[in-house]
This record gives C-alpha cells, structure tokens and sequence, in this order.
C-alpha cells in the first residue's frame, strides 16, 4: 500500500523513555540521518542525573528532543509535533508539553497496572479519554519487536532491549529518513556481536515495515533541505566542539596543550575527547581533585603549554583560589566552565547561566579575568579559540563558559578549513630585557609589553632567565616580592588596565536591525542565541520592530556596547539566572535593563520571548495598552 | 659530577656551578637561628654536583615559612599558593622532561592543607623531589599546632591541648606507595646531602623529611636527635646492607621477633647475627613501615634516619610521554581538518 506523502517545513520530534530504554542513542541517530539529508536542524537532549534511576519511574525519564527544518534553525523548538513515549512515566513527564492535535506514538506493552500505578495514574490514559486532544498512535512496541525477532537466539529481554530500534525504524519510515547510516553504525557498534548486530537490523526493518503497513499511520512525511551554505557539513555537540578548538588552539599556536581535569557533569566529554586524541601530542591528567586540575595547568602553563581545565560550576568554586594565583603569576590558562544549575550540586545534567558572577569576580582581591561565551554547539569551537588567543597573547587565564545546554545540545556546522583559522603567537622570551644600574643586562618578568600589558612568558629552561614568581604581590617591572603600598596599588590598576585592554582587539557588538528603528534591543549572551534569534524572527514576521544582538565577551566587553544599549528604548536581556548581565550591564553603563529569567534547567522557549518582546513593545505605547483593556 | 639515569633528560651545565651559582639575589628573611638556613645552605652547596644547567632546574613552593625557599634560589621557582605544590609540579613534570624538579613543603603545607596532593603524587610516582621541612608546628601563621604535633600539644589555638593524633610522614608516605622515602636532619649537613644524593638520583617522587627546628615556636622539639650526649642513644642510621644498630656503643640493634615483629634488643644478649640488616629497596615496603613505626614521638626514642625505601618504578610522567609517543607510532601524527571533519560529513552544493 502506498501512502501519501505529506511536506513539512519543520517538524519536533521528542524521544521519551526510561533511562534504560536508549533514547539518547535513538536520538542521536535519527539527528544523523536527518543531517545526512539536509536538513537544518537543532537538538536538546534532556536526561536524568542518576545512571539508572528506578526503572519506569517519573524521575528516570529519558528523553531527546530534534527539531529539524527545510530552513535554518536555531532552537530545538518549544513543543514537539510528535512525542514517542516508551512508558506511563514518559506520557506522565511529557504530555504536558505536547500541543492539542499533535501525534503521539505510545507503548502500550507498558501501559500495565503495575506500571501505571507506579507513576501515579488511577485509570489507564489510553482508555479513559484523556489522551482525546492528541493523534495517538497505539503500538506495541515491545512484543512486537519481540515478535520480529523470535527467530533469533536470544532471550526475552535481550529481543526487548531492540524496541528502540523499532521505535526508530518507525520514526524513519514516518519521515522518510535514510537508513543506509544507521546500518553502519549498527555494523561497527556489534562488530563483535554478530546475532546482536543481526537482531538490531531485523528490529529497525520491522519497525519501518510497521509503519509502512499499518493503519495507524496514514500518511508519510518529508522535509526537504535547508538552504544551507555551501561547504562540508557535519553534526556537532557543543563538547567535542569546545575540545576540537582547543585542539586547534594547539596546532594554531605551536603550543602543546595540557587538560588538567576533574570528571564533573556536564564538562567531563571534554576531558574524554582530550584524551581520545593523544596523537595530537594532547597531554590529559585526571587529576585527584579539582584543585589539582587547575594545578597541574598552572604547571604545564610554567612550562610553556596551552593549558586548560575543565569543570562545572562547583568546580569553579573550588579551583577559586587557584585562578587567583593565575591571575598573579599572569600565565596563560583556560577554564572552561560548562554551566549547570546551582547551587550547590544543583541540577547536574540541567542547563543554567548563574556562574556568570562567579567567573567575574568569585575570587579574593581584585581579580579581573577576561570571559568568552559560546553562542551555539558549533561555536564551541571558535569561542574556545578565542579564549586561547586572548589567554597566550595577554598571560592570563580565561573563562569560557559553556553551559549544559551547548555541551549536549547539536547543530550542524559548516566545517572551517583549518588554514583559515587564526594563528595565536606565544612569543616567549629569550633574553634579558632590562638594563641595571651598573649596566648590567637583566631580566624582570613584569616588565611589561607598552600596547598590551602582558607580562614576558618565560620558560624554564631558557638560559639566563631563572627567575622566581609567585602569589605575592610583585614589584612593577622586577617582580621582586614588594609590600609597598604604592607598588600595590599601582600593580592591582595595571592587571585590571590589562584586562581592559583587550577590548582593543575584539570586535564591535554588531546589532541586527533591519529597519534600523527599533525600539527594542534583545541582547543575550551564550546559548540563549538560539531562542532569541528564534522569537526575534517570529516577532519580525508578524510586523514587531526589534533588534537582536550577542556578547561573545562579557569581559570586557566590546567597545561600543554603551552605546548601543543607549540607543534603545527599552533593552532586554533574557539569562537563566536571575538577572547576572543585567547587573553587571547596570552598574558599567547606568542604563536600564529589563532582565527576561528563568532558571528551569531547560533552555528559553522562544514563545516566552515573543512575549517579552511584545509585553515591552506593549509599555512603549500606552494608548495600545489602554485600548486593549 | 655524577651522571644519573634519572637525570638523562636534563641538559647539563655546560661550566662548573658552585654553590654561589645558586643563590639569588633576594635578602633571605628567615628568623635567625631557623633551621631553614642550613637546609637551603646544604641544597645550594649540594646542587652544583648534579651538574645540571641551572635554567633547568625549577623549584616549586607551597604557603609556610619553608615555602620563601624559592626566592632565594637561583634557578627557576614558584612560590605557589597552601598545599598545592605538588599538584602544580605534576602539571609541569608531564609536559616538561627537561626539568629537575624540587617540591618544597612543610608539614602543614604538606600533610595538612595539601594532603590529598602529596599522596596522589607519591603513589602517581610522579619526578619531583619533594624536600618537607618538619618543625611539628604553624611557624607563619605564629604557633598552632600541626599534623605533626605530638598529641596534647599546647599552642595558642590549644591551650587545654591539642587533641589530633599526629600523622608519622613516612608511614604516610609508604602507605601512599611511595617509591622513595627518606628522613635526615636539619643540623646534619653530610648526611642530608646522602640523602639529597639518592633523592636526585632515582626517577619518580621522593619524599624526603627533614627534621626542621622552629627556634621561635616550636624550639628544641628535635633536640634529642641532635645533642651530642642524647644523639646516638636514640637516632639510628639506616645504611644499605648494614646491620640496623645504634646506641653510644653500637650495643642497640634491630631484630625480628618469631611473631614477625621488629624491636629494638641488646646486641650483646641477641648477637650481631641476629639483626636486621637495612635493605631500601626491598620490594615489599613492610620493614620500611615497621622501622617508620618504631620511633617514639614524644621522646623520639629509636628514630630511624636515612633512607627507608629506595625501589623502581616507572615514573607517572614518563608513562604519559611514552603513551602519547605509543599513539602517535600507532596512529600517526594527528591531522586537524580529518579530527574536526569526523566521519559522517556531507555536502551542500
């Protein structure tokens, strides 16, 4: 039987299930084969901090959403179009998100009383009449994956354990997916496990068989390919991302790069995919803390290596004392902070921007530290450039601050030719650059260069350099230990005037206004990019006059963004946190800021911007607002 | 000079060094009659017979009176930040095998604050030599008790007392697998410079404790081990291949008792067959701990001196340079644009 075939624009795709039920890899893999075909496209992986929570339980929930278009998209999207529930506990988690109308695919294999009642429903959603807004699509997965394997010589639960891959197969058929990627990655994950590998495929061809065949389905979906500009495409998370451009940093620079680190979610992929590429001459340590982390990279920075730690927000708290240190001994040193929700422990696998303060001034004395942000998962890689570059060329330590949401969230990104990446210039020194009184050549290891201030990065090793640095206050220029007052007060300006410098060399905020008369500026930083452009877009289409721009630098910022927040009416800044930049924006600029917050672990949904656009909108013109009363 | 395998990395001095040839340029600001002073004269007399280009030669410092030590040398150093030497060190001994590279600690810095590092770096086996100069008290923080402290120790933050059990360094240290652990004293420059001697020569971490006198807060707490009249009662030399003895007259040794204990007998009555005789580097680390234990920490009773344990073991940082040179010769060399291009790309035309 032939089915019509239906085209979509953008379809939202939500994978729900137990923890055990693979729904990250089912994820993944449909995210594959829908970049292999074109599509622009944006997910959000959305999993519980506990391994294995109890099985069929509300908080062991899984789920991966895709959002995937014939146009350039930005956000993984708000609501899904389809939701596939595994069990009671995923309809339960995630029903509510789902719009009237929208198609559901359910389990019913586990639509049991036993497990019903587990997560609280009295009578059985799929019979009593609540799930009436939605399409339902009511399949047995389980047993029919176990059916379609009976041949195979497996137990029971092994043949269960295949029902993603049904489920999968299903989706695929659903939206005309290829299958050709998924095969192979089947092929190189059961190499070993011929019979597995076998049931695997069987599962999958009998899901899109189903959906071929049934009933439930009547129509097949397509979405042609975006738009996209030319060039080699693959699929990216924010994690490998970052660590990539650390890479890149190495090469680019000549410098060996060195991760001292501490597994913590949801940075800990960084240090895995460190360590995965050790032929690039990547030194990794696990260390035994997070303060060893850090200390191992103020070490390997002594030595003349791009050094970086990687580490959530708590580990930020701890390794405190040490970028103080780093701050003092001006070396060059990247903490990549992957954001995660605080306090405390906090929401380990939930996305937060609150280390913002933090990364600015969580440290004792004054301690400036200049602060990059990534904006998408792709951009993970340039932005980890960036703090190299600003860390070797000015002898400080850099944040970068990733966040939860970055780190597993991905895109598909227009691979740069690694030629044209910037080259980063280390130039050490390797000679005496002072003349004493006698006439004596010398060397002084705070001597500073005139246009950026940095500080010489001497090794050791370098003849006639030995010299001795440290965490107490430095004579200006020899570096000697100096308790004088004006000495003080007179180094303490010039770390801070250092700092400050580098906004000499990163560009402008540039703002995007198309009529160049709007009222109201979004301005955002780090992965909030995608649902402000995302709900500047919808407001534009439906006549609303507003501009939209992104600090990649939060510190310092760029030059012009005084003036740029001037020249708006009203400006609004959307953050997961409760307001962190609109502080910090207030209290350099004494301009107004309407912060737009939210701290629920998830990502903005651009409906919720559309509307503080237009409730700011709205404020502009009361005889508007009277009128609708 | 002396060549040491553990040493191969390091280039050498290409003029002869002399202790002057390590002294920076900085006032040394110890309290007079601290016990740092003869450490720091015997490190600088004993440096120049490694004969190792003074560039490469790094020391790295915690927080603590000890830890000013690298300001007055004339070689590479950080004074760093309470407890974190060590970790700092490692971060260097990986990425830089050219580096002869000095921990300098004391027992708050060390076994306190900075105890987590001190034993991941032991049993790591990292290349540091670690120097722990131990007073048995806070000096720059003017008097509290330390990790070291005997137990009831009366100090400005405990005047009833204090109530800690003291950590005894080199069980610690033996317990963290150390691969080499030594103690001498400040006082005693021969013996210090034997042991600094064995410390550069093996690869990997060395502990080295050094009986350190706090003339201001804590004086005479090594006395006994260093009066002439009391010394040889109380202090025994271990010395590879000998026979452990002490005692004015050599009347004390070290036997094994048929429970497998040691304890200290009359040689006169067990006979010199019967002692132990000191092997440092025994595989098995139980005569180290035993001879660690036998010392009394009040009056100091039976304190071993010297080497407790010397073995091999492939150095952490060596093993991390030979598995990235293992990758590469498996792998290749990486190459950028294959890494970020992964292996699922496709094309917009």
């Amino acid at each position: 039987m032939s089915k019509q075939v239906v085209s979509l624009n953008r379809v939202v795709i939500r994978f729900a299930g137990d923890s055990g039920d693979g729904m990250q890899l089912t994820g993944d893999r449909f995210t594959s084969e829908t970049a292999g075909l074109g599509n622009d496209l944006n997910t959000l992986p959305d999993f519980p901090a506990e391994i294995r929570a109890p099985a069929g339980t509300v908080p062991g929930v899984s789920a991966f959403q895709l959002a995937f278009a014939d146009h350039i998209i930005t956000t993984p999207g708000d609501a899904p179009n389809v939701l596939v529930a595994m069990n009671p506990a995923a309809l339960k988690a995630n029903i509510k998100d789902l719009p009237r109308g929208a198609d559901l695919i359910v389990n019913t294999d586990e639509f049991t009383k036993r497990n019903l009642e587990k997560v609280g429903y009295a009578t059985n959603p799929l019979e009593d009449g609540t799930l009436e807004p939605y399409k339902v699509h009511a399949v047995a997965l389980t047993s029919q994956t176990v059916e379609a394997l009976k041949e195979f010589d497996l137990t029971k639960k092994e043949a269960e354990r295949a029902k993603n891959m049904y489920a999968l197969g299903l989706l695929s058929w659903l939206y005309s997916r290829p299958s050709e990627g998924t095969r192979k990655f089947l092929e190189k994950k059961f190499s070993s496990k011929p019979e597995i590998l076998a049931a695997n495929l069987a599962a999958f061809e009998a899901g899109w068989s189903f959906g071929e065949t049934t009933e439930s389905f009547s129509v097949q979906y397509e979405v042609a390919p975006a738009e996209m500009p030319k060039g080699t495409y693959r699929n990216i998370t924010g994690n490998p991302a970052l660590a990539f451009g650390l890479i890149a940093a190495s090469e680019r620079s000549g410098l060996p790069l060195f991760l001292g680190s501490y597994p913590i979610t949801p940075a800990s992929d960084i240090l895995h995919e460190l360590a995965k590429n050790h032929h690039f001459g990547v030194m990794t340590v696990q260390a035994e803390d997070e303060i060893a982390g850090i200390g191992s990279a103020i070490g390997a920075a002594y030595g003349g290596a791009l050094a970086v730690t990687t580490t959530s927000g708590p580990g930020v708290a701890l390794k405190s004392e040490s970028i103080g240190l780093a701050v003092s001994l001006e070396l060059p040193l990247i903490i990549v902070d992957v954001q995660r929700g605080g306090p405390s422990t906090g929401l380990p696998t939930k996305t937060e921007q609150s280390d913002l303060l933090q990364a600015m001034f969580g440290r004792n004395g004054e301690s400036p530290v200049p602060i990059v942000a990534p904006q998408s998962p792709s951009d993970c890689f340039f932005a980890a450039m960036e703090a190299a570059r600003i860390a070797v060329e000015y002898r400080t330590p850099v944040f970068l601050l990733s966040d939860g949401y970055l780190a597993n969230g991905s895109e598909p990104w227009l691979v740069p030719n690694v030629d044209d990446l910037p080259v980063i210039t280390p130039g050490f020194a390797t000679g005496p650059n002072h003349t004493d009184a006698d006439g004596n050549e010398e060397f002084w290891p705070y001597l500073r260069d005139p246009e950026t201030l940095a500080r010489p990065w001497a090794i050791p090793g370098t003849k006639g350099l030995e010299h001795r640095i440290g965490g107490l206050e430095k004579a200006d220029g020899s570096g000697d230990v100096s308790y004088d007052p004006e000495n003080h007060d007179r180094m303490v300006r010039l770390r801070q005037a250092k700092v400050d410098a580098i906004a000499d060399t990163i560009p402008d905020i540039e703002v995007d206004d198309p009529t160049g008369d709007a009222d109201v500026l979004v301005l955002g930083w780090g992965s909030t990019y995608g649902p402000i452009g995302a709900a500047v877009e919808v407001s534009r289409r439906n006549g609303v006059k507003v501009a939209q721009a992104h600090l990649r630098h939060l510190n310092p910022f760029p030059k012009n963004l005084g003036d740029v927040l001037r020249s708006y009416r009203i400006v609004l800044v959307p953050e997961m946190n409760l307001g962190q930049l609109s502080m910090l924006l207030r209290a350099k600029y004494l301009v107004d800021i309407t912060g737009v917050n939210q701290v629920r672990g998830l990502p903005f949904k651009s409906t919720e911007l559309i509307d503080a656009i237009n409730a700011a909108i709205e404020t502009l013109s009361p005889t508007t607002a009277a009128e609708s009363e | 000079m002396t060549d040491y395998p553990a040493l191969s990395l390091v280039p050498k001095s290409d003029i002869e060094l002399k202790a002057k040839d390590f002294k920076s340029d900085q006032e040394v600001r110890w309290c007079p009659g601290c016990g740092d002073y003869s450490i720091l004269s015997n490190v600088q007399g004993f440096l120049p017979e490694l004969g190792l280009a003074k560039e490469n030669v790094v020391f790295i410092s915690g927080i603590g009176c000890s830890s000013r030590f690298p300001y007055y040398m004339n070689t590479f150093g950080m004074h760093s930040i309470h407890g974190r030497a060590p970790a700092i060190s490692t971060g260097l001994a990986v990425s830089r095998p050219d580096l002869s590279i000095w921990v300098v600690t004391g027992d708050g810095d060390a076994l306190s604050i900075g105890g987590n590092h001190l034993i991941h770096a032991l049993r790591r086996n990292v290349n540091l030599k670690i120097l722990m100069f131990n007073n048995r008290i806070y000096g720059l923080t003017k008097g509290q008790y330390s990790p070291t402290s005997e137990q009831g120790k009366v100090t400005k933050s405990t005047p009833e007392g204090s109530l800690d059990y003291a950590f005894n360094p080199v069980s610690l240290a033996l317990g963290a697998e150390a691969t080499f652990v030594a103690r001498t004293i400040d006082s005693d420059r021969k013996h210090m410079t034997e042991v600094l001697r064995r410390a550069a020569a093996h690869e990997g971490a060395a502990l080295v404790e050094i009986y350190q006198n706090c003339n201001i807060f804590n004086d005479g707490a090594w006395e006994p081990l260093k009066d002439n009249d009391t010394r040889d009662d109380v202090m025994m030399r271990l010395e590879d291949g000998e026979p452990i003895r002490f005692g004015r007259d050599g009347e004390k040794g070290i036997i094994r008792t048929p429970e497998g204990h040691i304890q200290v007998a009359e040689v006169a009555k067990v006979g010199e067959d019967a002692l132990i005789r000191h092997d440092s580097h025994a595989k098995d680390p139980g005569l180290a701990f035993a001879l660690s234990r036998l010392s009394n920490p009040r009056t100091l009773e039976n304190t071993p001196i010297g080497v407790f344990r010397d073995i091999d073991r492939p150095s952490y940082d060596r093993l991390a340079r030979q598995q990235i040179e293992d990758v590469i010769e498996k792998k290749g060399r990486g190459d950028l644009q294959s890494l970020i291009n992964g292996n699922d790309t496709w094309n917009v035309n």
